[in-house]
């Protein structure tokens, strides 16, 4: 009985061949609409890189609740192009190290699209050669000039927040209008101080300003009375402070017990109202620039980027119960520019890269970017207003 | 510069170094007690300051804020004490250090998770017009740091010498079997001066916050510098570290008026190097103490 066919008959061994043949194609149908599914269900992956905690989580806190609303928003609404968005945060505590831990982790673990953040200068600068080498476009939201420059060197970065050499313009033109010619400078010796001391220092002959004071402290000093001291004596016309908290509240303090009344101008760094209710009545009249977030009702309704600030500010400030800082501003812009790239492009890095490159006309909560291939930031000096603080609350002094 | 220049310099390092004063207070009376350095006390100088910012945020009165969060700080450094402390069997002084900087890391994640990340701030006790005197401003709240400095310093001397209480605290520091063999109960003599020194760092905490703002890491520094002042000044000697400290920060505000603020930090800190070479002991330490 040896090859006899198991099924009786031939007959039979060809209807379960058939019944076998339908069956593997049905699986087969089935297999592709399920993988079809999948892959139009397939997460983009974005990372994020704050300094959530440590010196600077007063960055990186309101850069993640920033990200995580839009990303709640974006999935809410069905995704980029039926993609969810997935984001990965990670926190670099503002040191450097454990950036570029972050980085590398998100570069070759998570393979994500693209990644926003660092929060600082310094952390952003230690992880450029990073994304520079492995080709993945990043967005930092850290303000020093040197995260975009030499464009030919930074072909994958980019940043959001405003240039501190356009800061630093912003002031000495208020400064000239108001004939104001001698001033003093003091600043914090972190990074962000360092850096706008030598812009101060840099533009200030070319307005006709002479720095008859150049006072520093550091990050984490309580009293700046010896240092305004020197100041009250050189005869400055005006003070420049540019620093990170608490100074910005201290010193303010610290020249109303001196019984100083020339003008304090601050730094974009002021740009949060904690600062002017810990320096209390200190804080009246100080000058500093700033983006139009804060002052987001006051602008005039037909200005171009009243909308997203108020749409912004509202939905931030409902959600967290907390006042919306400019900060968390930098990663909304931030990330949505990789929104819409991911929603032009697709998922390419390369093709990401190219598509920021040429955006323009982009109305973001930092001002009007107008990207292109020497220019990574985008912003003019004109992303920057003067504000001033009356009453305890930020007021629009000059735009 | 001015005498009223030179005057107003010596004013803000006063106001710093009766800051650091308060600090080192704290590190000598744990130091005398038990021969350990305490090193989360900065820790207890930050909690005092927010737990004050705290209950102030609410609309409590300032005096109670003060008295609640001195009490609250000083049950804290008991507990501490009896959890961390007590329960070693064969305490090494090392790793009682050990212990003392893991707690300073609790205490500093604690206060990060139960007040956030921000400077919080206090209201000045009697306002903030300042004191102007020879043409150089005061500000009133440095009346109050030195005066509590002042309080605490004459308290802990007058206990030290003249109770039987502070007089075991001290045989307790010079040998602690020999007091025990005399009948003192050492580990509750160690509990009451974890409980004094928490309390007495929040009580520094408070004062200070109207003028240095206070935030969670704000510790660390306090506690470096007050123990700079502690160690200058002689550990153990809780005169001597009122005196160091209240030096350091006077050479820290004149060489920032005089020399340069770029090197402010550099000064104060060679300065203590060069004395602790000459006198490893401190200005007003013995060797002989321990």
């Amino acid at each position: 009985m040896k090859g006899r066919p198991r099924f009786g008959g031939a007959a039979r061994g060809k209807e379960v061949k058939d019944m076998f043949r339908k069956g593997l194609m049905l699986l087969l149908t089935v297999c592709l609409a399920v993988s079809g599914a999948y892959a139009k269900k397939k997460p983009y992956k974005v990372g994020a890189v704050f300094a959530i905690t440590g010196p600077a989580s007063w960055l990186g806190e309101p850069e993640r609740n920033t990200v995580q609303m839009i990303a709640e928003q974006v999935n809410r609404e069905g995704g980029i192009n039926g993609h969810p968005l997935e984001l990965i945060i990670e926190d670099t505590a503002g040191d450097e190290t454990r950036t570029v831990n972050a980085v590398n982790k998100l570069i070759n673990k998570d393979k994500v699209l693209a990644i926003v953040g660092p929060s600082r200068s310094g952390t952003t600068l230690a992880v450029v050669p990073i994304v520079e080498r492995a080709k993945v476009p990043l967005i930092s939201c850290a303000a020093a000039e040197a995260i975009v420059s030499p464009p030919e060197k930074r072909k994958w970065v980019f940043k959001t927040p405003q240039k501190d050499s356009d800061a630093v313009i912003r002031i000495y033109e208020h400064m000239k209008k108001h004939g104001i010619t001698k001033i003093a400078i003091i600043t914090g010796t972190t990074g962000f101080g360092a850096q706008g001391r030598k812009q101060l220092k840099k533009y200030a002959p070319k307005f006709g300003i002479e720095i008859v004071a150049d006072e520093t402290y550091g990050p984490r000093d309580t009293d700046m009375t010896p240092q305004l001291t020197r100041i009250k004596a050189s005869g400055a016309q005006a003070v420049v402070n540019w620093s990170i908290v608490p100074a910005q509240s201290i010193v303010p303090k610290n020249m109303r017990q001196l019984g100083m009344t020339i003008p304090l101008y601050q730094s974009h760094g002021f740009g949060n109202i904690k600062y002017v209710k810990a320096a209390g009545e200190a804080a009246e009249g100080i000058i500093f620039p700033c983006g139009r977030l804060l002052i987001a009702e006051q602008l005039p309704d037909d200005h171009p980027q009243k909308k997203v600030l108020v749409e912004y500010k509202r939905a931030y400030e409902k959600k967290f119960k907390e006042p919306v800082s400019t900060f968390g501003g930098h990663a909304y812009d931030a990330l949505w520019l990789v929104i819409n790239a991911l929603k032009e492009v697709g998922p390419d890095r390369a093709k990401i890269r190219d598509y920021i490159e040429h955006v323009k006309g982009f109305v973001g909560t930092g001002g009007i970017f107008n990207f292109s291939p020497e220019d990574h930031n985008g912003l003019t000096k004109d992303a920057f207003a003067i504000l001033t603080v009356k009453n305890g609350k930020f007021a629009l002094l000059e735009d | 510069m001015s005498a009223s220049a030179l005057l107003q310099l010596l004013f803000s390092g006063v106001t710093v170094g009766s800051i650091y004063a308060l600090t080192a207070l704290g590190f000598n009376l744990i130091y005398n007690a038990t021969g350990i350095i305490n090193f989360a006390q900065g820790e207890f100088v930050m909690l005092g300051g927010m737990t004050a910012a705290w209950l102030a945020g609410m609309g409590l009165p300032l005096w109670f804020s003060f008295v609640v969060s001195v009490a609250l700080v000083a049950a804290l450094g008991a507990s501490f004490e009896r959890l961390c402390i007590h329960p070693l069997r064969s305490p090494q002084i090392l790793s009682l250090i050990m212990i003392t900087i893991a707690g300073s890391i609790l205490f500093r994640g604690a206060a990060m998770f139960l007040w956030g990340k921000q400077t919080v701030y206090l209201k000045a006790f009697s306002g903030e017009r300042p004191i102007r005197f020879l043409g150089a401003a005061l500000h009133p709240q440095t009346l109050w740091v030195l005066g509590t400095a002042l309080v605490i310093t004459i308290c802990l001397h007058l206990f030290l010498r003249y109770t039987l209480l502070g007089k075991a605290m001290r045989a307790c520091a010079s040998n602690r079997t020999a007091a025990r063999l005399t009948g003192i109960p050492v580990d509750r003599i160690v509990l009451l001066s974890f409980t004094l020194s928490a309390g007495i760092g929040a009580a520094g905490g408070v004062v200070v916050t109207p003028i240095t703002l206070m935030d969670y890491q704000q510790g660390t520094l306090l506690g470096l510098k007050g123990f700079s002042a502690a160690v200058l000044g002689g550990l153990g000697n809780p005169n001597g570290a009122v005196a160091a400290g209240l030096m350091i920060g006077a050479l820290e505000s004149l060489s920032a008026g005089l020399i340069s603020s770029h090197y402010k930090d550099a000064v104060a800190l060679v300065a203590l190097l060069a004395v602790l070479c000459f006198r490893p002991e401190g200005i007003w330490g013995t060797t002989t103490q321990r």
